[in-house]
């Protein structure tokens, strides 16, 4: 159904851990894998499904390391990658970076969890924090008590443990929107939306009860209430202890919350948003001597709010040199080794206007080959603040033992992939 | 402190060392040393001689030394079988222990341990563990009875585990119900047949209450298995969706794809009028287009499954396409597949916007995914004919780029803009006859000088246009040289003062100093043409061209159908049918009768492949045949109908063999009504390969101006033995034997009163040849070896009776599966 066996490779191609799941699927191809990988890329066709005779190798790549899978069936593609990816964040959560290096310091704990992740092909438990309460690092440590199933591994709500305690019951909520935006060379948004995250830490004791209510559209509309200052979201997507069909039905958000911190939801708004900060570029060419460089940036959002770490990247020509800038705000940079200049403004007030003039030298012998013409990116944050007003109205806790909790939210909107394309 | 000690060992005499530190006293040292040897497994060092010692630590009641012993199991028990026996005892005692970590630990682990001999001691164990009162080992175990499928069948069949499974499909806890699902699909793929599953009301309603509460990975197995239950009316099939359309806001990309099928799948079933059908499709798309945030790997899946559900279900995703506009920081594969998805959702209402991507496309770095784009601008002007022109400004603007590959793509897609929509835009010419020398490409070449010859008319220096390319005649391609000859003939009809000896040139450098065939077949007609009757030769070089169709490179319904439900399978990436790409375990169980009686088809001469009623007016007629080491496919096409056809074309579709036609259909001239022409098309096997059933089954298209048609016919194996099928003697008799016995096969031939001598001829006839004879009890037996074109050898044994006219013959292949139905089909 999925993979036949799961490999971690260094960047050469060697195999550093594998475990064989089904042996159907003979463990020496994988050899084959990375001279296959460089004779893809080289002839412009990489992909990340990769076939030879009647195996096929699904492969992701993270820091210095490739981890993939080998089939000679028709696997569920779309399990694979997933699996991967939750590969990358369990081995992540225990090793804190997954690398060629925590790989070999750790291969024991390594082979238990890809014992524990993977039966047979078929993904098994693959929540790290429940993981971590039956595999430990400390595994000479292990007492008798903790080499029990936790019941948690089987059980319907198998994210959270039962008997967490805490002194001070308190959930932190973070709303944070990212806008991603496409502008063209001639100043139109091609496209733009809103990706909205919202994640919880969560220290409560107990199995509580959740709700959590948002100024949602749907809801609104179902409840009757104004529709003002709703928002409408396009796409939900919830972690696993959201009831889905409760909120199918009637658009209630309940939850039993996992512990610690974790994302609850995330949204998508299709509305058409202005790009809160505006770029506007002038990037001129002359062949053989300069370019000259004029950036002005806006802040296209309220005069309370404040853009803060406001990153503004405009390529350049990779044969360019002699760099010179003038800033009225901030401070920019030449890197040389991703032929960029970048701008950063500390922090950035809503309604104001900067401007940057970058020169640099030509050569008097030009590149012939063509440059590739990257967009100019924008990262910015900016706190007490969603571009789509959504709101957290309340977030009831209800637990047995009947104590207070109190929840903390706090909105923050930051720059997604941010694009504008340029002329030159 | 880290683990990484245990690798640095590196000295002589290692494994003697660690013998020793595997039989210390002091248990520290003992899981010390099992460290090192799993460390130096890990490296690839062979340290399988340790096995007894090793075996003699699983005895311990620390879970992690355990854990260590039984990775090591599994890894060599395959190398030494008879130790691995030693192990048994431990399994058994494991799967009683009292911690159900340790029951599990062992039924995982016995599965995966694939010795024979091992298996039947492990049955009761397994048992035990399947009625677990730990849902832990009872999930355990359920994967465990897949496992021991794999390895034995029979046995689990004997063993009554597959019902015991059965029942798993009601048990309390969801995590067991999933793994009990998904072991038995994975069963059942090996047992096409059977119903497995037994997928009844009461069970889809068992699985469809799992999947609220089980793991996300447990609701993909649930998806994927509730995708293959036929609903019996479309009320159940409207309920099923309900519980499922809410796995679409699952955060987890693989569970919303496996919904997406389950959906796609029972949308068919579903009224197309109801509010309910409507309501789903608007359902549908805000998870595929949330899909494309994910991970580029999760998008390309995303992608590949979004094409074919576009070309499946266009009004989804209509509203979208500003979401498949390409990103700089893309990777390729994902860049190439959103400007395939453009395409087909450009419509007149977003054809600006598409266009004013596609032409900032055109200007970047990546060749393939420039040229690409450029391919794109011409198929928007092709599909949406408001936008023809626009299209055309914008080609024209990125020829003025002389970016050399820009610009011979441009030319390319304008020749089909000109096909498309005749005397429009012929005005640009003079700008594309400026680019003549620049290209080097065959296709732009042809597709210039196509261009210069369709509008000789209007360009005033044609003549020396084409004449400019006749100099390197012979190194051009064929395509290049085909299109030049046809170039200069219309010239010369448009213009006869001025190029008589233009065309004299040409004509004879196609007939006289060519060998390819085709080019001089097409010299000789035209030259004939044009000294007979000069009138008639206008008539059919000048003759109206029909205009060529929208939509291109779609997904044939039937096939579109059966990857829809694969979505999010390899299948759905590679727009592959499973059995393209997977061997299918089942193609051994189809040797049936009536593929025997297919093979009786072959004896006849000519058959009737496509009736005339079927393609209005045409009729083909034809056979297969190998000549001189070649492949022909002998057709006589007949024209029944009142008008002339022309413009014929062949394909064929990917096929097992690779059949592919080496040349253009060669029917050159008009067909006229109720005249009839015979042609042979060589073959070459060198096409794509696809596996299609029967095996030998070639799907075609022929077109001509009326229309395209489709027909099937079966190749008969024999025009793909090759010549050189005669194997040694001393490798038949050492490939003979090294063959096991699961690749025979034995089958009788009836009623053949022939005996040995001239069956061998006959045999040798077709490509079979006889390797040695020999008479054993009055039996003649005949050892004979055959090549097929994709380099898979069969050897064979006749056996014949003298007066008995049934052949007994046994045949061995040393290939997969593939050639198991070929067997089946030779005799």
């Amino acid at each position: 159904m999925s993979a036949s066996a799961v490999f971690v490779l260094d960047l050469k191609g060697k195999v550093l851990i594998c475990r064989n799941y089904k042996g159907d699927v003979d463990m020496a191809e994988i050899d084959h894998f990375l001279p296959l990988l460089l004779q893809q890329e080289e002839e412009g066709l990489l992909s990340p499904a990769i076939t030879r005779g009647n195996v096929h190798f699904l492969w992701i790549k993270h820091s210095n390391l490739y981890l993939v899978a080998t089939t000679n069936k028709n696997s569920n593609a779309a399990l694979v990658y997933a699996f991967l990816y939750k590969l990358v964040e369990v081995f992540t959560e225990y090793f804190k970076e997954l690398e060629e290096e925590s790989i070999q310091d750790n291969f024991v704990v390594v082979y238990e969890l890809l014992d524990e992740l993977m039966d047979f092909g078929f993904p098994q438990t693959t929540d790290s924090k429940i993981l971590q309460e039956y595999i430990t690092q400390e595994g000479n440590k292990l007492e008798v008590a903790k080499s029990k199933v936790p019941t948690t591994v089987t059980n319907a709500v198998s994210w959270r443990s039962e008997g967490i305690k805490y002194k001070k019951n308190e959930v932190f909520i973070d709303v944070i929107e990212s806008i991603n935006v496409l502008v063209n060379a001639n100043g139109s948004v091609m496209s733009s939306d809103i990706v909205g995250s919202i994640k919880l830490k969560t220290m409560l004791s107990g199995m509580p009860e959740l709700r959590l209510g948002l100024n949602d559209r749907v809801l609104f509309t179902l409840t009757g209430r104004d529709k003002g200052k709703s928002v409408a979201m396009e796409d939900v997507k919830f972690h696993q202890c959201v009831r889905l069909s409760r909120f199918e039905n009637d658009r209630t958000i309940s939850f039993i919350p996992p512990d610690g911190e974790s994302e609850l939801m995330s949204y998508r708004i299709n509305t058409h948003v202005k790009p809160l900060i505006w770029i506007e570029s002038v990037i001129e060419r002359f062949s053989h001597s300069r370019v000259e460089i004029m950036v002005k940036a806006k802040g296209q959002f309220k005069k309370q709010s404040v853009a803060n770490n406001v990153e503004i990247k405009v390529p350049v020509p990779s044969d360019a040199d002699s760099p010179k800038f003038k800033t009225s705000t901030g401070h920019a940079k030449y890197v040389p080794e991703k032929n960029l200049v970048v701008w950063t403004i500390k922090s950035f007030p809503g309604g104001k206007e900067f401007l940057m003039r970058a020169h640099f030298g030509l050569p008097s012998v030009e590149n012939d080959e063509k440059e590739a013409k990257p967009p100019i990116t924008v990262k910015f944050e900016i706190p007490y603040f969603t571009v789509s007003g959504i709101q957290v109205r309340y977030m009831k806790i209800i637990e047995k033992s009947g104590y207070q909790a109190l929840p903390w939210v706090r909105y923050i909107t930051q720059s997604g992939d941010y694009q504008l394309r340029t002329n030159s | 402190m880290t683990d990484s000690k245990y690798f640095t060992t590196n000295k002589k005499g290692e494994i003697f060392e660690l013998k020793a530190e595997l039989n210390n006293e002091k248990k520290e040292k003992r899981k010390e040393a099992v460290k090192k040897v799993i460390a130096a497994m890990t490296v690839g060092k062979d340290v399988s001689s340790l096995f007894p010692d090793v075996v003699n630590c699983m005895q311990t009641d620390n879970l992690e030394l355990k854990k260590l012993v039984y990775l090591y199991l599994m890894n060599y028990a395959k190398s030494q079988p008879d130790m691995a026996i030693m192990a048994v005892n431990s399994f058994v005692k494991d799967c009683e222990d009292p911690n159900p970590l340790i029951r599990a630990l062992a039924v995982r682990t016995m599965g995966c341990i694939r010795v024979d001999k091992i298996t039947e001691y492990l049955c009761e164990p397994l048992r035990k563990c399947l009625k677990d009162e730990d849902p832990y080992v009872r999930k355990t175990a359920a994967v465990c009875v897949a496992k021991l499928h794999d390895i034995n069948a029979q046995m689990v069949e004997d063993q009554g585990f597959l019902d015991s499974l059965r029942d798993l499909i009601a048990d309390s806890n969801p995590m067991v119900v999933a793994n009990a699902v998904a072991a038995l699909s994975e069963i059942s793929e090996s047992h096409p047949n059977s119903n497995l599953l037994d997928l009844n009301p009461q069970n889809i309603n068992k699985l469809l209450t799992a999947l609220n509460e089980c793991t996300e990975w447990g609701q993909i197995f649930i998806l994927d298995c509730l995708s293959n239950y036929n609903p019996k009316d479309e009320r159940e099939a409207q309920s099923i969706c309900e519980r499922v359309t809410p796995r679409l806001s699952h955060a987890n990309s693989a569970v919303v794809l496996s919904a997406v099928k389950v959906l796609m799948k029972f949308l068919e079933l579903l009224p197309k009028d109801s509010d309910y059908y409507g309501t789903l499709l608007k359902k549908l798309s805000p998870p595929l287009v949330t899909l494309l945030s994910g991970e580029p790997e999760v998008q390309y899946v995303a992608l590949r499954n979004i094409n074919l559900i576009v070309q499946k279900r266009p009004e989804i995703l209509k509203q979208e396409i500003k979401v498949f506009f390409v990103k700089y920081n893309d990777p390729i594969y994902v860049k190439l597949e959103k400007l395939d998805i453009m395409i087909r959702l450009a419509s007149q209402a977003n054809i600006a916007q598409v266009l004013a991507e596609l032409k900032e496309y055109a200007t970047e770095v990546d060749v393939d995914f420039v040229r690409k784009a450029v391919r794109a601008i011409g198929r928007c002007a092709i599909k949406v004919e408001q936008s023809a022109e626009r299209c055309v400004s914008t080609l024209l603007d990125l020829i003025q780029t002389k970016v050399n590959y820009v610009v011979q793509e441009a030319i390319v897609v304008i020749r089909d803009i000109f096909r498309k929509y005749p005397n429009k835009y012929e005005s640009i010419i003079a700008t594309l006859c400026e680019n003549l020398d620049s290209l080097d490409e065959p296709d732009a070449r042809a597709a210039m000088i196509w261009i210069v010859g369709e509008y000789a008319e209007r360009i005033d220096n044609a003549d020396e246009l084409l004449e400019s390319f006749l100099e390197g005649f012979h190194d051009e391609s064929t395509q290049v040289q085909l299109t030049l000859l046809t170039a200069i003939v219309k010239l010369f009809l448009k213009k006869p003062s001025e190029t008589q000896e233009l065309v004299q040139q040409v004509l004879s450098l196609a007939t006289q100093d060519s060998d390819n065939p085709d080019l001089r077949d097409r010299g000789y007609i035209y030259w004939r043409l044009l000294s007979t009757d000069p009138v008639t030769a206008k008539e059919v070089v000048l003759s109206e061209k029909p205009l060529i169709s929208e939509e291109t490179d779609l997904i044939e319904p039937t096939l579109l159908d059966e990857l829809i439900c694969h979505i999010g399978s390899l299948a759905s990436v590679y727009h592959k049918p499973p059995n393209a790409f997977v061997e299918g375990s089942h193609g051994i169980h189809q040797h049936s009768a009536d593929q025997f009686a297919i093979m009786k088809q072959y004896f006849s001469v000519l058959q009737v492949w496509l009736p005339a009623t079927k393609a209005k007016g045409l009729e083909i007629a034809g056979t297969f045949s190998r000549r001189q080491g070649h492949m022909y496919m002998d057709m006589t096409f007949i024209n029944k109908a009142l008008q002339h056809m022309t413009d014929f074309a062949i394909q064929f579709n990917k096929n097992s063999f690779g059949v592919i036609p080496t040349t253009p259909l060669p029917i050159h001239t008009p067909l006229m009504p109720n005249q009839s022409i015979d042609i042979s098309l060589p073959l070459s096997t060198i096409g794509p390969v696809m596996k299609m059933d029967p095996l030998n089954n070639l799907q075609v298209a022929v077109k001509n101006i009326i229309d395209v048609f489709y027909f099937s016919c079966l190749i008969p194996l024999n025009i793909f033995f090759v010549e050189d099928g005669k194997m040694e003697r001393q490798v038949f008799l050492v490939t003979w034997k090294d063959i096991p016995n699961e690749n025979e096969l034995q089958y009788q031939i009836k009623e053949c009163h022939l005996n040995a001598d001239t069956v061998s001829g006959k045999l040798q006839n077709n490509n079979i040849f006889t390797i040695a004879k020999r008479n054993v009890e009055g039996q003649d037996m005949l050892y004979q070896s055959l090549k097929l074109t994709n380099g898979i050898w069969i050897l064979a044994e006749l056996r014949i009776q003298p007066g008995n006219p049934n052949y007994t013959g046994k045949k061995k292949t040393n290939a997969t599966a593939f050639s198991y139905k070929l067997m089946v089909h030779i005799f």
